[in-house]
């Protein structure tokens, strides 16, 4: 490193060596002062300047050619071309070319001002004086009289009438900006109660519609320990609405032995151990969709609440504060897997106009 | 066309202007900028203003660089994102997804991805940048926390800071929520859920919100004003403010030789922190940029398009959101019936604790301030061993910031680290209340430890490793004075006295028992200051006293 550094170049040699200590009368904690410049290389050796200068004009060059590699990438590479880069793996040739043209091209540009900066420009420590940002007594006495002068010619504090119905009126005019938002959306209503199953009656129940196979179910289909997600007959994927369909109506069914399961009311809601459980999270409306066979607990993957659904889908854990809603499930003349009505109280997360 | 009125040729300047001829044509267009604007009085303050060098000034300046990366990128990807829901079927260049029903706001992000040339890369710069910008954000408070940097007259920057901070994440959620992807129609149920909760007007709220039931038409839209427009609005105006009272404070420094509350000491803005800074915009930029190159974030086209009744497994926020879906996740979940209503605790109360968690650092200048009566303005920098409470409750708050993460991410820690779910959602139920606690504890007696550091090092100085064999036989090890610029910079701390409260008697001897507000304050003084929370300074005549050496060493 040292070998273009002539010895009589470095700082000793200029006699500009440290610090200029003040004696300390007593108080061997006193303020020195501001330590002496110490020169760096490039301010003593022409030669180590040169060579920075070369250094940033070089960065800049990188950038310069960087940036025609942006361009000529943009324009040769195809937006389809996958390539394999180690450790990266397989990604996107134009994706990667254009991120690292551009970054060095950006990068260079910096890297160079900071060398510039470091090493040329001068680095000599400049003390400058801060003022006090309260102003002083006169200003203060000065700005408080002029405003009392404004206050008083204004009236304001002694037309008692005007400064309070000013205040009403400003008060209230904002007012007008919430009632302008009455419009975003419709009122709740009953809404949030009822789903899609209202539809089912006895006279014309709904078929379970089984969300892989867009086919209705009988009860054979559904085989212990497995887990089947349905949909009510009529809705389909391309419907305007499905979005806001499917958020409240997703069943799934599980299929549990009926002597396993251990919630009476549960047991009668389905039809010969099919139990048919809104999907709906009742912490804040997550798709659950993880089952454990062996205990009948499904999981919402969001927070991890989890429910018992041999026990009336019951919470066993998470920060879900009630069951999942059930609905009641028979089989149709042709032994199809059909609701008869809605589910017997709200699904999803539960707010406050919801009975409990 | 008409008579030319104008008759003088060369004749001497016009009366009103003095000033003396441009040197040459730049010097001529500022003569004429400055008529107009006034550049030169302006120039004059700022020109060769002096910034303080250290490397922990940076941070705030990589929040400012990330944040203009985010606004040009953003310019850019609404050029091409469609903020819609209305429905499309796929037919573009991505096998997987072809033929599948998806709205127009996820379609145009993958179209981004795919077919727009460097989209990709600007969505990735965008997305990386903004997780930059947040980090960089919350490190640059920690910096500012910790030396004290907040005190007065900066506690009201101290609070446009915060703003920015609580915009920025919410910024961030809008952001991602607007591809319509899987994982964001997850995140906007999540809110949707959370808006629930609210006692009373809550169901209003959500239907105002979505514009009806969830999800329905309008969210993406009504999500991609807020995201470009109305939050970014206000944080460029906070932005400016920001950084204009930053320039009117002046810097803070570090305690050292020749720095005092009266001076700044360091390199003018031009021609040094010009290049410094201006290229270091570059670096960020650079760096974001090779990033995005190499690394993958949110593949929304590995997602999929949202449907309400699907999932991922590991549905994660991005990080700075993560203690949120902490308290979320470990929140037993309470629910209360009161004539005929419910009151969803599970959920508003880990809402109402979110604020909460913000707020606290908010207003801790406030409050520090209050304690300890000080209304001095502050320039020097505190060490932080050197104000051990103050630095203690931050470390507290980092902590019980990172246990509620560890609670939004238990999923990823249960199956990265082999661990049972319900262990890690318990240890965070507990260590909500412990791990805060115990970090303050730790955290306090560690600077108490350095303080004493620095007290034996001003006394006994530096440990040269040169040992040293007594007459008698006794090895010692020889010890250096420190030069007078650290024994200065080790001493030149405050220690302020503990507020007291006034005698419980007046002159009369009648019992005047203070109230409880000074009781409260006077407690905490000597929290703050009292003798377990400092190791008193070394004073001149310790030092005289162990110098001069008599049987010392």
């Amino acid at each position: 490193m040292s070998h273009d550094m002539s010895e009589e170049k470095l700082p000793e040699s200029h006699g500009s060596a440290g610090h200029h200590e003040v004696a300390a009368h007593g108080d061997p904690f006193a303020d020195p002062g501001l330590p002496a410049h110490q020169p760096r290389r490039t301010d003593i050796d022409e030669r180590a300047a040169q060579r920075a200068e070369r250094q940033v004009s070089l960065m800049f060059v990188v950038s310069m050619l960087a940036t025609v590699g942006f361009i000529a990438s943009y324009v040769a590479i195809d937006p389809d071309k996958i390539v394999y880069i180690f450790p990266l793996g397989h990604v996107s040739a134009l994706n990667f070319a254009l991120g690292m043209t551009l970054g060095v091209a950006l990068f260079c540009i910096g890297a160079g001002a900071v060398h510039w900066a470091r090493t040329l420009m001068s680095d000599h420590e400049i003390p400058a004086e801060r003022h006090p940002i309260e102003a002083d007594d006169e200003v203060r006495a000065d700005v408080i009289e002029q405003f009392r002068t404004g206050a008083a010619e204004s009236g304001f504090g002694r037309r008692k009438m005007i400064r309070n119905t000013l205040i009403g009126s400003m008060a209230l005019v904002p007012l007008s900006g919430v009632v302008l938002l009455r419009d975003l959306g419709p009122l709740p209503e009953d809404k949030l109660e009822h789903t899609g199953w209202r539809e089912a009656t006895d006279v014309k129940p709904l078929q379970l519609i089984n969300m892989n196979t867009n086919q209705p179910m009988k009860a054979e289909d559904v085989i212990v320990g497995s887990l089947t997600f349905a949909m009510p007959e009529g809705l389909s994927t391309h419907d305007e609405d499905f979005q806001q369909q499917i958020a409240k109506d997703a069943l799934m069914l599980v299929r549990i032995a009926p002597e396993d399961i251990k919630d009476t009311e549960s047991r009668e809601k389905g039809f010969e151990g099919i139990l048919a459980y809104s999907k709906i999270c009742t912490h804040v409306g997550c798709p659950i969709s993880l089952y454990e066979q062996q205990t009948h607990h499904a999981l919402c993957p969001c927070h991890q609440s989890t429910f018992d659904l041999a026990d009336g889908a019951r919470v066993i854990f998470g920060p879900a504060g009630h069951p999942l809603p059930q609905l009641k499930i028979t089989t149709d003349e042709k032994g199809f897997l059909v609701a008869t009505g809605d589910f017997d109280e709200p699904v999803g997360p539960s707010y406050w106009e919801r009975a409990r | 066309m008409s008579s030319a009125s104008s008759t003088t040729s060369g004749a001497a300047k016009p009366a009103g202007s003095t000033r003396a001829k441009p040197a040459n044509k730049w010097e001529q267009a500022a003569d004429w900028t400055d008529g107009r604007l006034g550049i030169y009085s302006l120039a004059k303050a700022n020109l060769r203003k002096i910034f303080p060098d250290h490397w922990s000034f940076m941070l705030g300046e990589i929040c400012l660089y990330t944040f203009v990366i985010i606004i040009l990128t953003g310019v850019y990807l609404t050029l091409f994102f469609k903020p819609s829901m209305g429905e499309v079927i796929y037919d573009g260049s991505y096998i997987p997804l072809k033929g599948i029903p998806m709205s127009e706001a996820y379609a145009s992000t993958v179209d981004i991805s795919f077919e727009v040339r460097g989209g990709l890369l600007v969505r990735q710069i965008h997305h990386w940048a903004a997780l930059v910008f947040v980090a960089a954000m919350l490190v640059h408070m920690m910096r500012v926390f910790f030396t004290g940097a907040f005190r007065k007259p900066r506690e009201i920057n101290w609070v446009f800071g915060f703003l920015l901070l609580v915009l920025g994440m919410f910024d961030g959620f809008f952001g991602y929520s607007l591809p319509d992807d899987l994982l964001s129609g997850t995140g906007i149920r999540f809110m949707e859920g959370a808006i629930l909760a609210v006692p009373l007007v809550g169901t209003y709220i959500q239907m105002f919100l979505f514009g009806g039931e969830f999800p329905g038409h309008d969210i993406v839209p009504r999500f991609f004003t807020i995201h470009v427009l109305l939050i970014p609005g206000i944080m460029l105006g906070l932005l400016v403010a920001h950084l204009i009272l930053v320039f009117y404070h002046k810097h803070t420094q570090w305690a050292g030789p020749g720095k005092t509350e009266k001076n700044v000491v360091g390199m003018p803005l031009m021609p040094v922190y010009m290049a410094k800074a201006g290229g270091f915009f570059f670096l960020v930029f650079g760096l974001i940029a090779a990033v995005s190159a190499i690394a993958t974030i949110n593949p929304i086209w590995a997602y999929g398009p949202y449907r309400p009744d699907q999932v991922s497994t590991d549905a994660q926020p991005d990080w700075y959101m993560g203690f949120s879906e902490g308290l979320i996740r470990v929140m037993p979940g309470w629910e209360i019936g009161l004539w005929g209503h419910t009151l969803n605790l599970g959920v508003f109360v880990p809402l109402m604790i979110f604020p909460l968690v913000l707020v606290a650092i908010a207003v801790y200048p406030f409050i520090e301030s209050w304690v300890t009566g000080d209304k001095r303005e502050h320039h020097i920098l505190d060490r932080p061993r050197n104000a051990p409470v103050r630095t203690a409750l931050g470390a507290a708050w980092i902590s019980l910031y990172l246990v509620l993460l560890v609670g939004g991410g238990n999923d990823l820690f249960a199956t990265h680290l082999h661990l049972s779910i319900n262990d890690i959602t318990y240890f965070v139920r507990v260590g909500f209340f412990v791990v805060p606690v115990l970090t303050f504890i730790a955290t306090k007696r560690w600077c108490l430890g350095l303080q004493r550091r620095d007290k034996e090092k001003v006394l006994h100085g530096r440990e040269t490793g040169v040992i040293k064999r007594l007459p008698h036989g006794e090895f010692i090890e020889v010890h250096a004075q420190l030069p007078q610029a650290d024994l200065h910079k080790l001493t030149s701390h405050e220690q302020p006295p503990v507020f007291e409260l006034p005698a419980e008697t007046d002159e009369n001897g009648v019992a005047a028992k203070a109230g409880l507000i000074p009781r409260t304050r006077a407690k905490l003084s000597r929290g703050f200051y009292g003798e377990g929370s400092r190791i008193p300074k070394p004073t001149a005549e310790e030092h005289h006293e162990i110098t001069s050496g008599h049987g010392h060493h």
